[in-house]
């Protein structure tokens, strides 16, 4: 079952290494990892969504709160929170398209970042069904990045 | 300020003194040479081992009989791999160690240079917590941490890994007063309602047995479990890393329990209603089939580990902190409410006595004697004999490990050193250096077998140079025992590749070094090789034969529950 883990660590060499790495040993799938610095310099929030057997979660948690450089490490899997995805898509199409993808894009509410002789660039945020379906849309143009 | 201005290496040297070290073990290398010259002409005692490995082993022994923070030092690259076992050993069996291992210079990190090797990536799954010393006025800040996390909560090994160009460049050392570790979390109180609520269900129950494992011992809290023990009036059992912290011959002492643990012990786990659980980790060897361990039972679970709390048996009743301090809370409430409550199940904690005792006299554990050879429980006893509770006893790993965990003595803590949740064999006659260093006027016996005595027959050298009065007895079956019972019970009896041949002859190998030692085999020379080794000023070899064929019993097949041992070998069933 898929686990949401959010993490307040330092911002150290290693860290990173060393939240995963509990992870790993104990041969789990990363889904996704997203770490960043906070306001506090010092400070980095990551959140990792791994593939956890469910009477594991708390023990994941608790060995992840053992480690000297973190700070806070919390399951939000069930806490209500706000997931928002962002897309960077290029999707490279034909002349004849181009009109085309840009009423599509306007439809999904997504925003051209670049232009060139070859496609677009095209950025665009929401859940994650809704962005599976801008892809598949954006696919039927042409090549996707 | 100049006045301070001093290389890294000094530097380190002063932390290592405001620490309090009074000596470590090591090998030098290329890149702490640095460091072994500023040593030259310091008071900080260096013991030279003969292999990387040791130092480690022999900084456990120091730790496991001292209490304090063992210290070891190994070069770059194959000194810094070396250390691995013995900081995943530490790590296994939660023993404060700090390992300084010397490094390339920063600019050559990465550039696969001479005797480079990944230390700080390679131990972080080794350690409670590494560090890499990037910057010269990073240091005092990092070697104080180091001991600092080493030592407390649960306690466990930290490396610092040292360039060579920071123990060369020069800083101003200013000493360090505070140690600020935002995300290191230490639980020591314990919840006083949990506390309060755990006397309670001791009064509540009748089939009342005390677990006490490593954790008494890291906590310094033997007065207090032996406090407990008494004003309850429970049966305790102690495992492999808590022998010691109840007396062994305190009545209340059952024993070890678990895969190797006495029929008493077992039955006791397996019947209590109520188990106290003092700093201890439900370890397989203990639980054997967890879901049919103590299946009657509530379980108070005390220990300083939140993560250890729940991880294998879910309590009744967790209390998250230093067992010590939780002790000394929880024994001032069952002595003031044990007038009005102990009466009140007193009919039902007698039967329950009476029904360990009646275990404890159907299947005692003791010695068994020939009179053609010399059966390897009696070496053991006569080790308990000559140790009468109060020497320091390390072991290797395997049988002669387990019989002496069944039938040594152990009347304080701080004197069973051996290796146990990794089972690292070569542990027994290193940890003995260290041991020997730690507790230097107490009698200290190293009682290997002839596979892990091989492992670590380099450090004899060291024994040697340092006029060691280690007493090494080898138990000697000519067999990797463990193994080939296994295969014995378990792979139709095909033994592969256990046979030790062309062992040493023990006299010439210790005169080699200088010193005494001799072969026995016959049963009544035992007593006496012993009394000689003893008597000897220095160091001994005792090369011990005995039978081939003995194995360790009782014994709970892996995976099978505890109360599913078997006492003894096969016997011939009559026919008709």
């Amino acid at each position: 079952m898929l686990q949401t883990i959010s993490l307040l660590l330092e911002n150290k060499p290693g860290a990173l290494m060393r939240a995963t790495g509990v992870l790993v040993t104990r041969g789990y799938n990363m889904e996704s990892l997203t770490v960043a610095r906070t306001l506090d310099p010092g400070l980095s929030r990551m959140t990792i969504v791994v593939d956890v057997e469910p009477h594991q979660r708390a023990q994941v948690i608790k060995q992840i709160n053992k480690l000297i450089n973190v700070l806070q490490a919390t399951d939000v899997t069930e806490s209500p929170s706000v997931c928002r995805e962002l897309v960077l898509l290029r999707v490279r199409a034909a002349q004849e398209s181009r009109t085309a993808i840009l009423k599509e894009a306007e439809i999904f509410q997504a925003r051209v970042i670049d232009s060139s002789t070859e496609g677009f660039v095209l950025e665009a945020t929401g859940d994650a069904e809704k962005l599976d379906e801008f892809i598949a849309v954006m696919r039927s143009y042409g090549d996707i990045e | 300020m100049s006045s301070n201005l001093m290389n890294g290496a000094s530097m380190l040297l002063e932390c290592l003194v405001r620490e309090g070290v009074e000596c470590m073990f090591g090998y030098p290398g290329g890149v702490t040479l640095p460091f072994y010259d500023a040593l030259y002409d310091h008071p900080l005692r260096h013991v030279l081992v003969r292999h990387e490995e040791n130092a480690a082993f022999a900084a456990q022994g120091y730790a496991r009989t001292t209490g304090k923070v063992g210290v070891c030092c190994a070069t770059s690259g194959p000194g810094a791999t070396n250390l691995t076992t013995g900081l995943v050993d530490a790590m296994m069996d939660s023993i404060p160690i700090v390992a300084l291992t010397g490094q390339v210079s920063s600019k050559l990190i990465g550039s696969d240079a001479f005797q480079e090797a990944d230390t700080f990536g390679i131990t972080r799954s080794c350690t409670k917590h590494n560090y890499m010393v990037k910057r010269i006025e990073d240091l005092p800040q990092i070697i104080h941490e180091a001991f600092y996390i080493a030592g407390t909560g649960r306690p466990g090994p930290v490396l610092v890994d040292i360039p060579k160009d920071v123990f060369q460049g020069n800083g101003h050392y200013a000493p360090v007063s505070t140690i600020h570790l935002p995300g290191y979390k230490v639980y020591t109180e314990g919840h006083s309602g949990q506390i309060r609520r755990a006397a309670q269900m001791i009064w509540d129950s009748e089939r009342t047995m005390v677990y006490a494992g490593g954790g008494i011992i890291a906590a310094n809290a033997s007065a207090e479990l032996r406090e407990l023990v008494e004003t309850i009036n429970a049966p305790t059992v102690c495992t492999l890393m808590g022998l010691g912290a109840l007396p062994s011959e305190h009545p209340n002492f059952i024993s070890m329990p678990g895969m190797h643990g006495s029929y008493a012990a077992n039955m006791g786990m397996t019947h209590t209603d109520l188990l106290i659980a003092l700093g201890v980790r439900f370890d397989d060897r203990v639980t054997g089939k967890l879901a049919a361990f103590a299946p009657h039972a509530k379980v108070i679970h005390v220990d300083i580990d939140p993560a250890e709390v729940g991880k294998n048996r879910n309590p009744d009743l967790p209390i998250v902190g230093d067992v010590r301090r939780v002790l000394q809370k929880l024994n001032p409430i069952l002595k003031e409410t044990r007038e009005q409550e102990a009466p009140k199940k007193a009919a039902g904690r007698q039967a329950w006595w009476d029904q360990v005792k009646a275990w404890k006299e159907q299947h005692p554990l003791q010695p068994s004697y020939s009179d053609s050879e010399i059966k390897p429980q009696h070496l053991v006893a006569e080790i308990d004999r000559i140790a009468g509770g109060r020497a320091v006893v390390t072991a290797d790993v395997g049988q002669h490990q387990m019989w002496a965990a069944q039938l040594v003595r152990f009347n304080a803590p701080r004197l069973w050193v051996n290796s146990g949740g990794l089972g690292s064999m070569g542990f027994g006659l290193p940890a003995a250096i260290g041991a020997q260093f730690g507790q230097p006027d107490n009698l200290v016996i190293s009682l290997v077998g002839d596979g892990g005595f091989q492992m670590s027959i380099p450090e004899l050298a060291t024994i040697a140079a340092y006029g060691l009065p280690v007493k090494i007895i080898v138990l000697n079956n000519g067999y990797l025992g463990m193994v080939r019972q296994w295969q014995e019970l378990f792979y139709n009896n095909r033994l592969s590749s256990v046979t030790l041949d062309c062992f040493p002859d023990a006299e010439k190998l210790a005169g080699a070094y200088g010193f005494k030692g001799r072969t026995v085999e016959k049963p009544h020379e035992l007593a006496k090789a012993i009394d000689d080794a003893v008597a000897e000023p220095g160091p001994y070899l005792l090369n011990v034969k005995v039978t081939p064929f003995e194995n360790v019993y009782p014994m709970v097949p892996a995976g099978g529950a505890v109360n599913e041992m078997v006492m003894g070998p096969p016997q011939p069933v009559p026919v008709g």
